[in-house]
């Protein structure tokens, strides 16, 4: 059972946990991920690693308080143990001979780019970056991403910091401005790599996007990531999750990321109000108590 | 010993209307008396032909011989001789086409319940042990890394941690136990019986590490590299495969696998637990194998109303025989000689029919001699249903060989293997079950563990 080393919150939404798990840090490359169970009771879910260090033998996850899983793994601290940690899974990305690239995430998603844009640099490759998010108080990682690219361009769909618009919207003004790349890597909500998708289409440049459905084991087993690709049937567990973002059927992958979207709703509310009964219960006790 | 000529002991079992409301197993298990009387069946045959049916060879008469005595303890070191998991073999082995198929008395009348017998002598292990056995030799310092711990894992690691070897299982799950766990369902396999053999295992001195899926975390060569001296593949067949039909996106649709992983290992049945699943009114399950059994028995008790879409008829259904009567009684309605043709979008992205053809048998036969279903023109035909359960078999788990592609396999991706060693293309690499047969029978699986454990033990020995 992995302990956790560090938990800080990035914002008002993301949290970051570094878990002490060696033998995965040891193997973990960028673009894989991780399953997390936080509790007997609780479900997988796949998050990516957002960052790993196999000196010290950790990787590090981010994750978004969405859903009961989320919200259940939240309440450990640091120094807890969660229940099962399995990886790495999933293919790396394949940055092998990029010389230049654009690494682009929204939202959360900007987590899972940054160890695609460390490795690059690190790799010798020119690496421009746009982060895209709701508004200023949502901006994480921002310094790490500037000491890990040559140039950082940061948006807001609201304005209030960085540049106001979406992260396609910037792209196609450095694509129009005669920005070239080897590949663009895009990864965030599914409405977003569709938009990066159809922005580099025209320009002809190999785009790649990691995709996050639902799955249950993560091993090839459930099918449930299942998600169609140049026509066929791939599962983003063990055939991506990394696919050419010009073949993906982004319409299904829609669905298919949406199959629990009512029972997921129903639980965290379910879960955030038997969360409330006890911290009312415990507030009660204690002006008991006094 | 007087031979009985009494009818075949009818097992006793959870009432149909009962069952459909929980998840408790189905067959409750004879009592002492009524093992004793059956075992009383037993004509001792000088050449027992149930013994060559039994795909690891039990020495069946010399069992229920002990049964008929009351001799239970003994009976069970007999069978765990040559099966070290009796109380899971007793509990899903198709004795029908195996043991039991060949039972003289079953010539002129019903064959004797072995499987009802042998899983008898093992539950009444289990209450009465009061100790776990120790290995039968001591530790040879070898050590064996096994791959998955689904039955040829389970069953190769017990033969080897008894002979003295080392035995580490490497299990990609958070539970111990391959399909048996993930894949059969609580009310035809409970999930203790399960552990109580795991439990065993680790009396033995059997090394269990979850959560680690090789071919991702480490590869086969630095297993070898951590001192290993072989590995045995146990990996299964779990990749679900689909019909390549319109619709197999929409929400609602399931491979079976999925289905029943939720059910089973992720305990979507029990409200206590996180896992969603949906709540299904009409649910239409597609195939004729066990897993389509376990999958429409899962949603019956799920309240859905079921049926079973095979586009063979019932005569070449590959399900145990009981398993398609208690799914029968349990009001899962069979439509044999149909075959889904799409999957009917609401306009929402989800499920609300499912098109289908009526089918016809040829004269031509498959390769496995059965008759190949045709389309019959003109006889398309829609059913009503808001789920559907793909259970169409499973080709072999793809991480390990796409980790170390030097390992031969064939082109539906299943290790290819040496018939009598085992042994794969890479030495000291061994495998077995489904991950080189494709999807089989659990105790298929046990007797290729069992198999490769020799293997190992003959070539670690010999280079001594």
């Amino acid at each position: 059972m992995p302990i956790i080393v560090t938990k800080r919150y990035l914002n008002p939404i993301v949290t970051f946990m570094e878990l002490d798990c060696p033998h995965i840090a040891k193997k973990a490359r960028p673009g894989q991920f991780v399953m997390v169970r936080p509790d007997a009771m609780g479900e997988r879910i796949p998050l990516t690693i957002a960052d790993y260090d196999p000196v010290r033998g950790t990787v590090t996850i981010m994750y978004q308080r969405l859903g009961v899983t989320t919200h259940k793994l939240n309440l450990l601290e640091a120094g807890d143990n969660v229940l099962d940690v399995v990886g790495p899974l999933g293919n790396p990305t394949e940055v092998d001979g990029v010389k230049r690239a654009m690494v682009i995430g929204g939202g959360v998603g900007s987590a899972i780019a940054y160890p695609q844009a460390k490795a690059l640099y690190a790799a010798g490759a020119y690496v421009d970056v746009i982060i895209g998010f709701r508004s200023k108080e949502l901006v994480f990682m921002e310094d790490n991403f500037r000491r890990n690219c040559s140039n950082l361009y940061i948006t807001t769909d609201d304005g209030t910091y960085g540049e106001q618009g979406f992260v396609n919207k910037k792209l196609e003004q450095l694509l129009q401005a005669g920005a070239q790349y080897d590949v663009v890597i895009a990864i965030g909500p599914v409405p977003m790599m569709r938009a990066i998708c159809q922005c580099t289409l025209p320009y002809n440049i190999k785009t790649i996007v990691s995709l996050n459905p639902i799955m249950v084991d993560g091993t090839g087993m459930c099918g449930c990531c299942r998600c169609k690709v140049d026509g066929q049937t791939k599962f983003a567990c063990v055939d991506g999750p990394d696919f050419d973002g010009h073949k993906v059927d982004f319409d299904e992958l829609m669905i298919r990321t949406a199959v629990y979207r009512t029972q997921e709703a129903d639980a965290t509310e379910r879960h955030l109000c038997n969360l409330q009964r006890m911290a009312d219960e415990l507030k009660k006790q204690e002006g008991g108590a006094q | 010993m007087a031979v009985s000529n009494a009818p075949r002991t009818p097992m006793p079992e959870q009432a149909p209307s009962q069952r459909i409301h929980n998840f408790n197993e189905v067959a409750l298990g004879f009592t002492e008396e009524q093992a004793k009387a059956e075992a009383a069946r037993c004509l001792h045959c000088a050449n027992p032909l149930c013994v060559q049916g039994c795909p690891v060879n039990v020495r069946i008469p010399e069992f229920i011989a002990k049964v008929s005595e009351g001799d239970f303890e003994g009976a069970y070191q007999v069978i765990t001789d040559t099966n070290g998991l009796p109380a899971i073999t007793g509990r899903v082995c198709p004795q029908e086409r195996q043991c039991e198929a060949k039972c003289v008395r079953g010539i002129k009348g019903e064959p004797v319940a072995i499987g009802r017998l042998e899983r008898f002598v093992a539950d009444w292990h289990m209450a009465h042990a009061t100790e776990h056995a120790a290995p039968a030799y001591p530790m040879n310092y070898r050590h064996v890394a096994i791959i998955g711990s689904g039955p040829a894992g389970l069953a190769c690691a017990y033969d080897l941690a008894n002979w003295g070897y080392g035995v580490t299982i490497f299990e990609a799950f958070h539970t111990v136990g391959g399909v048996l766990v993930y894949g059969i369902p609580e009310f035809r396999l409970p999930k203790a019986i399960v552990e109580r053999t795991v439990d065993e295992l680790r009396a033995l001195g059997v090394q269990i590490h979850t959560d680690m899926v090789i071919g991702r975390v480490y590869t086969l060569e630095e297993l070898f590299q951590q001192g290993f001296d072989a590995i045995f593949l146990a990996t299964g067949a779990g990749l679900p495969k689909f019909m390549n039909i319109p619709g197999e996106e929409l929400a609602g649709v399931f491979s079976a696998n999925e289905y029943l992983t939720r059910i089973n290992l992720m305990h979507a049945w029990d409200e206590n637990y996180d896992t969603p699943i949906v709540n299904s009114h009409t649910v239409a399950v597609v195939g004729g194998g066990n897993v389509a059994m376990d999958a429409a028995r899962c949603a019956r008790r799920m309240g859905a109303h079921v049926h079973v879409i095979y586009r063979r008829s019932e005569a070449e259904m590959p399900a145990r025989a009981e398993e398609v009567h208690h799914a029968m009684d349990e009001g899962i309605e069979f439509h044999f000689l149909t075959n889904p043709t799409a999957i009917i979008d609401d306009r929402h992205g989800n499920v609300c029919g499912l098109a289908c053809v009526k089918m016809a048998l040829s004269e031509e036969e498959d390769e496995r001699g059965r008759r190949n279903p045709v389309v019959i023109p003109n006889s398309n035909f829609t059913m009503d249903v808001d789920t559907v359960i793909m259970a169409l078999g499973t080709s072999p788990n793809p991480l390990i060989r796409m980790a170390d592609p030097a390992l031969k396999v064939t082109p539906k991706g299943c290790f290819v293997v040496d018939d009598e060693t085992m042994q794969t293309s890479k030495e000291n690499v061994y495998a077995g079950g489904d991950a080189v047969t494709g999807a089989a029978t659990v105790i298929l699986a046990m007797g290729a563990g069992k198999r490769a454990a020799k293997a190992i033990d003959e070539k670690l020995d010999g280079n001594s």
